[in-house]
């Protein structure tokens, strides 16, 4: 089987690494991954893109062509990564900062800025809270590869409050499907 | 220069070099020499290393580890030289244009560095091998063949840009004091730094004959008059300087480290992190 | 037993140099090979090698040639630009024959081109950058595993035939991230070391043949070995000597010293070629694509392969010319608008149509965009 994930948003929101410790969090369920990006010039601000693939057998091209699975948290990169999605791609958003996404697939979104504040008191926690979501509703990587994948990542002193984001993004994606 | 010294330092069938009569670059080739003898170093422990021009053909001449390598890059080969094996003593020849035309951006940074090597610059202020074509050490107002109506740049003050970019030890001395010249080169190679030695030569056939100084003699002659030990060169007015240039040590301090050896702390202190 | 890693294809070529003996690097940033410097600025020195950031990309492979006469194996990474301007020093290194190897993860040029976007835009540069008649030995990696083993092996050839080898990367490749398994200890690992003189110091010519290989030993400076290295044509005492035969003995001898031995320098892959009736040509992170997209084609009934070449010079001409009588068309598939496609075209002679499926608008090709080139080529050829 293979999945294919394109997280999307401002630089500086840390989607890269969030990429990474995806395709790392697959890496330890003994599956392959890949993970390729890309950025602006800038090193913040400006629009940024990670992808991944996530498969049982070897990948060879690395490029999401439609993604089954898209995170966006701008508006400017949900108006500029969305086009190729299509009508079965689920779609989150992070609902603090889009308001439209211009297609129309399975939309889900959710307060993942507001969660990464209120639940660690940083926004810089929302790429975290966002991979806990990611994972919750696409069943991709199990949830112990995933914590260890992203305490391996993380600055040290920081173990806690990502525990704590990660754990909060699941329980944004159960609510969801509660909901659904 | 001693028969013995030529025997001892320098390449058997190699010689007879190719510079012109009345160039003064055998005589700094010599002093080069016979500084190294002084210093009673190993040849195996040398290396000479130069660039692209009359200058640079010393290399070729001297029995140490030697390389002629590219116009205006001995001293990037040099600093890797040294890196890689900083008990070798590095002797970097160069040319007045190799060193600060084409290879300028590479003297300011060996020596904003203090890499411990030593670069005597053979200044015959023109480009000899090419023919004649002025370079950034050929005086204002001068005749090269690029330059019919006589030149407009201002030339470098070399030891004092050295000195600006960093360069802990800077010299200047011409092929008429000789023993000055030795004395500088041999001082520069003790220093523990970047040392660079201007070696003001003379190339008669085709700088003097452009310039009215065709006669070896008369360019000699042009070296004792305007270069000026730095004691009384000290003492002289801004009229009484113009037009002539300090020789002696000019420049000399300790209070900066040497680039391998700070390295050597860099590999300490990421092997202390490991 | 190794570990398994998540790593970029540029973090992969620094392991690969720390694993083979890499103890010196001389570079300058540039996008999109800057983790390699900034890799090696960190792991040189834990091993107790030496990282030097140069002013510029000319006095970073100038260093690296420094490091190597010591006898110290040194390496250099950059993008186009700086490729373009290490040439000087790239012809002196094969001149002069000091080994050492130089990694190119190209992006889209001329000029200041697209940094950050994939090209194949130097595989020409890489042969005929340098000014004069010259040969080099040029490797190109397709996954970041490759990243490794072919660092790797650029340096085994560089030591073996004492020329400078390229690695010849792409912004794919480059910046990718995938699954690769490292050893616990590099220990163990060859470190290729270099063919040193055997002979009395004073019995020692540094370019003479002593072995038949044509590749002579090569003293490191300070052992006791006083030699001289020249960028002027020499013979083999390496004191400049430009008469007609000296000069076509020289040139003779460096370019027979790789093509004698093309069998060991030549690397190539061939998938589902078993049986196919039409062949992929590509490369380096191009070749990604190829593999999807002949897949996806054997899927539809086309008997299609890839042929890879991992050395792209000195080029698999017998392999392609071997090509050419087993398919009936091929299709050279890179991201430029046709440069190993003109040497493929030379080496098939007109026996088979072979078609170029160029890519230069700063995107890989996707595997669908190439199976309809496939299906071009096959006339929607079915079994």
């Amino acid at each position: 089987m293979k999945q294919t994930f394109r997280f999307s948003g401002t630089g500086g929101q840390g989607l890269i690494t969030a990429g990474i410790i995806l395709a790392e969090a697959a890496l330890l369920d003994g599956k392959m991954a890949i993970q390729s990006q890309s950025y602006g010039p800038e090193a913040r601000g400006g629009s940024s893109k990670a992808e991944v693939i996530i498969s049982d057998e070897a990948i060879h091209f690395g490029r999401v062509m439609h993604p089954e699975t898209l995170l966006v948290m701008s508006q400017e990169a949900a108006d500029k990564y969305s086009a190729d999605c299509t009508p079965d791609s689920l779609i989150i958003t992070d609902s603090l900062f889009v308001e439209n996404v211009p297609v129309s697939a399975h939309r889900v979104d959710l307060p993942i800025t507001r969660t990464a504040v209120s639940t660690c008191g940083k926004a810089l926690f929302a790429n975290i809270v966002a991979l806990g979501a990611v994972a919750a509703l696409t069943n991709c990587v199990s949830v112990e590869s995933l914590t260890k994948a992203v305490l391996d990542r993380v600055p040290k002193g920081t173990e806690d409050a990502n525990k704590k984001a990660l754990a909060a993004g699941i329980a944004l994606a159960k609510g969801v499907a509660k909901a659904a | 220069m001693k028969e013995e010294l030529v025997e001892k330092y320098f390449r058997p069938g190699r010689l007879p070099h190719l510079w012109c009569p009345g160039c003064g670059h055998g005589i700094i080739t010599g002093a080069i020499v016979q500084a190294i003898d002084q210093e009673g170093w190993s040849k195996d422990d040398v290396a000479i290393i130069s660039g692209i021009g009359c200058s640079s053909r010393a290399s070729g001449y001297l029995d140490f580890n030697t390389a002629n390598t590219l116009h205006g890059r001995a001293l990037p080969i040099a600093s890797g030289l040294k890196m890689a094996n900083p008990k070798l003593h590095v002797i970097v020849v160069s040319g007045d244009g190799d060193c600060t035309a084409i290879g300028g951006n590479h003297l300011i940074h060996a020596a904003r560095r203090n890499i411990d090597l030593t670069l005597v610059v053979f200044n015959n202020s023109i480009y000899g091998m090419t023919g004649g074509q002025y370079s950034p050490m050929t005086p204002v107002g001068s005749k090269a063949t690029t330059a019919p109506y006589m030149t407009i740049e201002e030339d470098f003050d070399l030891p004092s840009l050295a000195q600006a970019a960093g360069a802990t030890y800077t010299a200047r001395a011409t092929t008429y004091h000789t023993q000055l010249l030795i004395d500088v080169i041999k001082k520069g190679m003790e220093h523990k730094g970047f040392s660079l030695i201007e070696a003001v030569s003379a190339c008669p056939t085709n700088f003097g004959r452009q310039n009215k100084m065709g006669a070896p003699a008369l360019m000699m002659d042009w070296q004792r008059q305007h270069g000026v030990p730095l004691a009384a060169w000290n003492k002289m007015t801004e009229e009484q300087r113009a037009g002539k240039f300090p020789i002696g040590v000019l420049s000399e301090r300790t209070d900066r480290k040497e680039y391998t050896e700070a390295y050597d702390e860099v590999i300490a202190r990421a092997q202390a992190a490991l | 037993m190794g570990k398994v890693l998540l790593m970029q294809g540029n973090s992969a070529v620094v392991e690969g140099a720390i694993s083979a003996g890499v103890r010196f690097y001389g570079g300058y940033p540039i996008t999109p090979s800057t983790e390699i410097a900034e890799g090696m600025a960190k792991r040189l020195p834990e091993v107790g090698g030496k990282f030097m950031q140069t002013e510029d990309e000319l006095a970073g492979m100038g260093a690296v040639i420094g490091a190597s006469l010591a006898g110290v194996k040194g390496m250099t990474a950059t993008s186009g630009p700086g490729f373009s301007l290490k040439q000087e020093m790239l012809g002196l290194a094969c001149s002069a024959e000091i080994p050492c190897v130089v990694v190119d993860v190209q992006r889209v040029g001329p000029a200041t081109g697209q940094p950050t976007s994939p090209s194949q835009g130097d595989v020409m540069q890489t042969r005929w950058g340098t000014h004069g008649d010259h040969w080099v030995i040029v490797v190109s990696p397709t996954s970041v595993p490759e990243c490794f083993d072919l660092t790797r092996r650029a340096v085994e050839l560089s030591e073996t035939y004492r020329c400078p080898v390229i690695l010849l990367m792409d912004e794919i490749v480059g910046h990718m991230r995938e699954r690769i398994e490292l050893p616990e200890s590099y220990d163990d690992l060859p470190k290729f070391p270099r063919k040193v003189p055997s002979c009395a110091p004073e019995d020692y010519l540094a370019y003479r043949d002593v072995d038949g290989t044509k590749v002579p030993p090569m003293a490191p400076f300070g052992s006791g070995y006083r030699w001289h290295v020249s960028g002027l044509v020499h013979d083999e005492t390496g004191f400049p000597k430009g008469t007609p035969s000296a000069t076509r003995t020289s040139q003779d001898r460096l370019r027979t010293k790789l093509t004698d031995r093309l069998d060991d320098i030549i690397m190539t892959e061939s998938y589902r070629m078993e049986d196919a009736e039409y062949a992929v040509i590509s490369y380096g992170g191009a070749a990604r694509t190829a593999y999807d997209a002949v897949d996806a084609a054997r899927e539809q009934g086309i008997k299609v392969g890839l042929f890879r070449p991992v050395t792209i010079w000195p080029f698999a001409e017998k392999e392609i010319a071997g090509l050419s009588s087993k398919v009936k068309g091929i299709l050279v598939h890179e991201l430029n608008c046709g440069q190993y496609f003109l040497e493929v075209e030379r080496a098939v002679h007109g026996k088979i149509p072979v078609t170029l499926y160029a890519k230069y608008d700063n995107e890989s090709a996707s595997p669908e965009e190439m199976l309809e080139e496939i299906k071009k080529m096959t006339g929607g050829a079915q079994a």
